[in-house]
């Protein structure tokens, strides 16, 4: 299999493309050509862009040969989540609102990655407007769990998730709002970092819920995750929340992966009830793992966690009940106008276009959000929510007394089947129940495959958090920890993902691929 | 807690500028009712003396100095207009004024 | 949910206020009006800030540019794209904050005030709203006889300016009949500071006089802080009136217990003179409806300044609510108190302190001062006198000739072509007796025509006065030989009659002498 090139990890594409064993065009390629393989089936992209990645390819090999200093992820491809503005490329961010739309500028993040010469491949599937844990509320149709194409790959990133486990992409760009980096990788045997809340630039990120969102390196190991993160990140100007610091050490901590005397705190109120028994099986073996490797556990409260999803669902509906009035036909997207009316007013064609536009979800929140700001109301939803948000934070500042890091499933279950929940609005939201902390408080956190749940034998997430801008903790963890599980199942658990199995010859994409032998 | 009526979400939809079907107003009466009865219990949290948190990170005073920066060119900017005409974003008549 | 049932069910595309009163409505004489009831009043004052950039992003700010040609994603409100505050637009604000007295804010926020219109990009406007930069302030205005009348400022706030709209298909080109509008985004994110009085009351009859000081001295205040051009033609100053009434009370200390009346918010108020007839005209025309009986809408009015009156513009009912909330992509705005007090020692001298300093300098009547303060003219006399010319002849030009003529073709005195160095050489050439009133007002033709300086276009048209005494006396004599009657009725004792010769003087000097010359010379050859 070394010989395929879309099984590498982005550090062993990086080392060959440095070493010019490999040529980057020739690693494109590879990815570009499995993509026409195999996203019939999965749909990880909303658009594959394979001129642009091409021409940033051979420029990156031309400027090796004429032996100019490269970034050392020169050449190695990535996907972006479709959230994420690219001048030239279009952004939908899964709605048909802006269906076409194709922004005139570069999110910073964007730029940091054609500054380092990596080739984006295309831009990744999602749930619209980042809405959802499962894909299942794109506008244009949902991406499907590689390990079982009949299950979702998470959400709202099931489409940076999905690309990773199909071996679309070695790396894939993502955002995190209530954990939409974490819950895709658990799902998908994959990992996903959300960065300390201003460690990577908001700037050409399509604002979900602006105090909330994260954008993050998804990998399908922890040092890739972490050599993204570090291409992704750092101080920028152009947004008001972004952290005056270097990017944390991660690479480095991911190296090291030295958990000597770390003190790991096991987050009572995020395990145990509600959580699927091979979930938890599969944590309570990777603690112990921690344990051999050096770290030592504790147990830690967090009393106000309880009271963290209903906090969530008020202050995410709300900014984003604001941040999406923008979406009205007048500059920019679709314009729809109202049917039997002659001579319709802007306000008409606002309100009819954000109808025909927005879909059950986005609408679902919008008006939760406009409820829970309007007068009389206010304090005791969104205000009370924002003193929640305070209460979650101080727990977090306890615990980080008692513990260097905290950890916890990273969903309550393995990956659902699609259409399962879609009509359960609030079974949907618990999804999120361990990750939304840590975008309350704003810091930093890691999921990474902690093994597949005995069940369903489907992959099971493990999440670390740490305090904030202490992202680093994140990369020595989870590189410990993924060693001690690579060396206990003897490799790689994405290594035991069923094939994805071209149909031959099909001309139809959709039909394209179907599940290959069983595990 | 309250209850929200049709009329209550009818209102909402106004606000937000989002033409609701009569089967999603039903619909969406349901769903919210639902969802505002579990985020309610915000209001159980012993918020007494706290101050509300709108922000992650406890930065003050982020300005940049009063120097013009390159923005987009006017074709950039008209780029993605559903109409435009005399180099301006063309929309339909607007009824209120001011 | 009382709140929410209760509030006026407005649904989107029902045509809010889009009916115009066609019929003009009745009002109460102005006698009547203020004989009946108590006004009180409340001005909101937006000011444009004179930032080279806009408030939230790097455009420039420029007036009059090619439409959409100062854009960018941030004032586009292009998905994806975030605010970053301008450190002159908080520094303007505290400045402003400062110079009206206020409180400055130790810690304050932005807040999103979410509502939808075109010409708003992101669909809310980033303004302040529980938490002004300043708050709690006063300005003393001073009024035509002397008095003072303190205003009381409720906050001064920072937010950003809208976009344009060009409605086209209509009849009139307002908004209403047009089938479509157009929309230039360059002068959305400009930054604007909202300075809002407490309510204003005591003012009685005088309450648009006030309401037009009050606007004059907030326009001079600003001009002096060098914050803006202050210029309401073109919108960079712009009022806001609000007036109700409240019955007036037979004894004046039992009027303060009088519960305010309903207020109605009239704008498009583009002139320190429409803030005075429109306070007049609300005033009138509420006292007209409520002593028949009727209650006052609440509602935003439009002032006509071709009509002189105002019409109905959006109800301002509760089906309005604005979800002000903190603005999450900003973080907030601590001042602290160094940088507080640095920009304290920028403060100008204040204006009224100012102007009576200046009329003491200058010696200027009461009445003169006025007139030079009517004619916007103070800082030009500043100048001119500093260019060296005095402050009589500097005032005697600005105040007069110049003004009367920028009146005339409808223009500021700064924007007449004529430097306040010009005026310095044109008063210099007077004193020096080179010209008199006649040529000076010559010269001056020359230079607004663009023929170069007072010295240079006096001396290209060959004005002077005479200056050679034997020419003057030859022309004396002459005219003096030619009317021997005039002669005798002068030597009786009827001295006017020397007007006739001087001015036949003057016609043969081709008016280039000097009249008080001419006529003391005519009376010494007559006494001879
Ligand atoms: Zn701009």
């Amino acid at each position: 299999m070394t010989h395929d090139l879309t099984r590498w990890s982005a550090a062993r594409l990086a080392d060959a493309l440095g070493r010019r064993e490999i040529s980057a065009v020739e690693v494109t390629q590879a990815h570009l050509d499995r993509t026409a393989a195999v996203d019939g089936a999965v749909h990880s992209y909303l658009h594959v862009d394979t001129r642009g990645a091409l021409e940033q390819a051979k420029a990156v090999d031309d400027a090796r040969t004429s032996g100019a200093e490269l970034h050392v992820m020169a050449g190695v491809p990535v996907a972006v989540k479709d959230v994420v503005a690219t001048q030239g490329l279009p952004t939908t961010c899964g709605s048909r609102i802006l269906a076409g739309w194709v922004p005139p500028y570069d999110a910073t993040l964007v730029s940091k990655l054609r500054a380092a010469g990596m080739p984006i491949l295309g831009k990744t599937n999602m749930d619209e407007f980042a809405m959802g844990s499962s894909t299942e509320h794109s506008a244009f149709g949902p991406s499907r769990n590689p390990w079982d194409l009949d299950r979702i790959p998470g959400g709202s990133g099931g489409g940076s998730s999905s690309v990773l486990a199909s071996f679309q992409a070695p790396l894939a760009v993502g955002t995190d709002t209530g954990g939409s980096i974490r819950q895709p990788a658990a799902v998908t045997g994959t990992v996903g970092t959300k960065p300390t809340y201003g460690g990577v630039s908001r700037y050409g990120l399509v604002a979900l819920a602006s105090s909330l969102d994260q954008a993050g390196p998804c990998g399908r190991t922890v040092l890739d995750t972490a050599m993204l993160h570090a291409v992704i990140g750092g101080y920028d100007p152009r947004d008001s929340t972004s952290i005056h610091a270097p990017v944390p050490a991660v690479v480095r901590a991911a190296q090291s992966a030295d958990v000597t005397g770390l003190r790991v705190g096991v987050v009572r109120q995020l395990t145990g009830e509600g959580y699927q028994p091979g979930v938890q099986a599969r944590f309570d073996e990777a603690v112990a793992l921690l344990v051999d490797a050096g770290a030592e556990v504790v147990e830690v409260d967090c009393p106000n966690f309880a009271y963290a999803l209903a906090a969530y669902y008020l202050i995410l509906p709300s900014e984003a009940s604001s941040n999406l009035a923008r979406f009205d036909a007048m500059r920019y997207g679709l314009r729809v106008l109202p049917e039997g009316i002659d001579d319709p007013s802007a306000e008409q064609v606002m309100a009819a276009t954000r109808e025909a536009g927005f879909g059950a979800e986005v609408k679902r929140r919008i008006i939760l959000g406009t409820y829970a700001l309007s007068s009389g109301y206010y304090d005791a939803y969104y205000g009370q929510a924002q003193k929640v948000r305070r209460l979650i934070a101080d727990d977090f500042t306890r615990a980080f007394e008692a513990a260097d890091v905290l950890v916890s499933p990273t969903a309550p279950t393995t990956a659902f089947r699609i259409g399962e929940k879609l009509d359960d609005p609030m079974a949907m939201y618990l999804n999120d129940v361990a990750t939304i902390p840590a975008n309350l408080a704003g810091i930093p956190g890691m999921s990474l495959p902690s093994g597949l749940a005995d069940e369903d034998g489907l992959p099971t997430g493990f999440q670390i958090l740490a305090p904030a801008t202490h992202d680093d903790r994140l990369y020595a963890v989870g590189s410990a920890l993924e060693r001690q599980l690579v060396s206990r199942w003897g490799g790689r658990l994405l290594e035991r993902i069923p094939e994805l199995v071209p149909a031959g010859g099909s001309d139809d994409q959709h039909a394209g691929a179907t599940m290959g032998m069983a595990r | 807690m309250p209850s929200l009526s049709r009329d209550d979400v009818a209102h909402l939809a106004m606000l937000a500028r989002i033409e609701l079907t009569d089967a999603e107003l039903d619909r969406m009466l349901g769903e919210l009712s639902v969802i505002l009865d579990a985020v309610a219990v915000v209001q159980q949290a012993p918020t007494e003396g706290i101050e509300p948190m709108s922000h992650p990170l406890p930065l003050v005073n982020v300005t940049r100095p009063d120097e013009v920066r390159p923005g987009l060119t006017a074709a950039q900017a008209l780029s993605g207009a559903p109409e435009a005409d005399q180099q301006r974003f063309s929309v339909p008549r607007i009824l209120t004024d001011d | 949910m009382t709140d929410l049932t209760a509030q006026q069910d407005v649904q989107a595309g029902d045509e809010v206020g889009s009916t115009i009163e066609s019929a003009p409505q009745a009002v109460m004489s102005w006698q009547e009006t203020v004989a009946a009831y108590d006004p009180v009043l409340g001005l909101e004052v937006h000011v444009e800030l004179g930032t080279a950039t806009k408030m939230f992003c790097g455009c420039p700010t420029a007036f009059g540019a090619e439409p959409n040609s100062q854009v960018c994603p941030v004032c586009l409100g292009l998905p994806g794209s975030l605010p970053v505050v301008n450190e002159i637009g908080v520094e303007s604000a505290i400045r402003i904050g400062l110079a009206l007295n206020c409180t400055i804010a130790p810690w304050c926020r932005f807040a999103r005030k979410n509502y939808f219109y075109p010409d708003m990009p992101k669909n809310f406007q980033t303004s302040q709203y529980d938490e002004p930069i300043a708050f709690d302030g006063w300005l003393d205005v001073d009024l035509d006889d002397g008095t003072v009348y303190r205003v009381l400022i409720e906050r001064a706030h920072m937010e950003e300016d809208t976009g344009k709209s060009l409605h086209v298909g209509g009849a009139t080109g307002r908004i209403h009949g047009a089938e479509f509008s157009l929309v230039d985004y360059n002068r959305a994110g400009i930054p604007l500071i909202e300075i809002v009085t407490k309510p204003m009351t005591g003012a009685g009859e005088r309450a648009p006089e006030i309401a037009r000081a009050y606007v004059t001295a907030v326009r001079d205040l600003l001009r002096a802080l060098g914050v803006s051009d202050v210029k309401m033609e073109q919108g960079s100053l712009r009022c806001d009136a609000n007036v109700s009434l409240r019955q007036r009370t037979k004894k004046p200390e039992a009027q303060a217990d009088v519960a305010f009346g309903t207020r109605t918010e009239t704008k498009n108020v583009n002139s320190l003179r429409s803030v005075e007839r429109a306070v007049r005209y609300e005033m009138t025309r509420h006292a007209a409806i409520l002593a028949a009986g009727g209650s006052i809408l609440q509602e935003t009015r439009h002032w006509h300044e071709d009509t002189g009156v105002t019409t109905s513009g959006r109800e301002k009912s509760d089906a309005e609510d604005y979800r002000y909330f903190p603005e999450p992509d900003l973080v907030p705005i601590a001042p602290t108190v160094q940088l507080v007090e640095r920009l304290r020692t920028t403060l100008p001298e204040p204006p009224a302190a100012r102007r009576r300093r200046l009329q003491a300098t200058w010696g200027f009547s009461d009445l003169e001062m006025r007139d030079v303060l009517n004619a916007g003219a103070v800082e030009l006399i500043e100048a001119t006198v500093a260019a060296g010319g005095t402050p009589a002849g500097a005032r005697k030009w600005w105040s007069g000739e110049i003004a009367r003529r920028a009146n005339v073709e409808g223009r500021e005195l700064a924007d007449m072509g004529v430097t306040p160095l010009d005026v310095a050489g044109l008063d210099g050439l007077v004193q020096e007796g080179r010209l008199n009133d006649s040529m000076a007002r010559q010269v001056l033709d020359g230079v607004l025509a663009g023929e170069g300086d007072p010295r240079a276009v006096a001396d290209a048209r060959g004005l002077a006065l005479v200056s050679d005494d034997g020419a003057l006396a030859a022309a004396v004599d002459l005219v003096l030989a030619a009317n021997p009657q005039l002669v005798d009725k002068i030597r009786a004792g009827k001295v006017q009659a020397a007007g006739a010769l001087i001015g036949q003087v003057m016609k043969a000097m081709t008016g280039q002498a000097d009249a008080a010359k001419v006529r003391a010379l005519i009376l010494d050859r007559v006494a001879q």
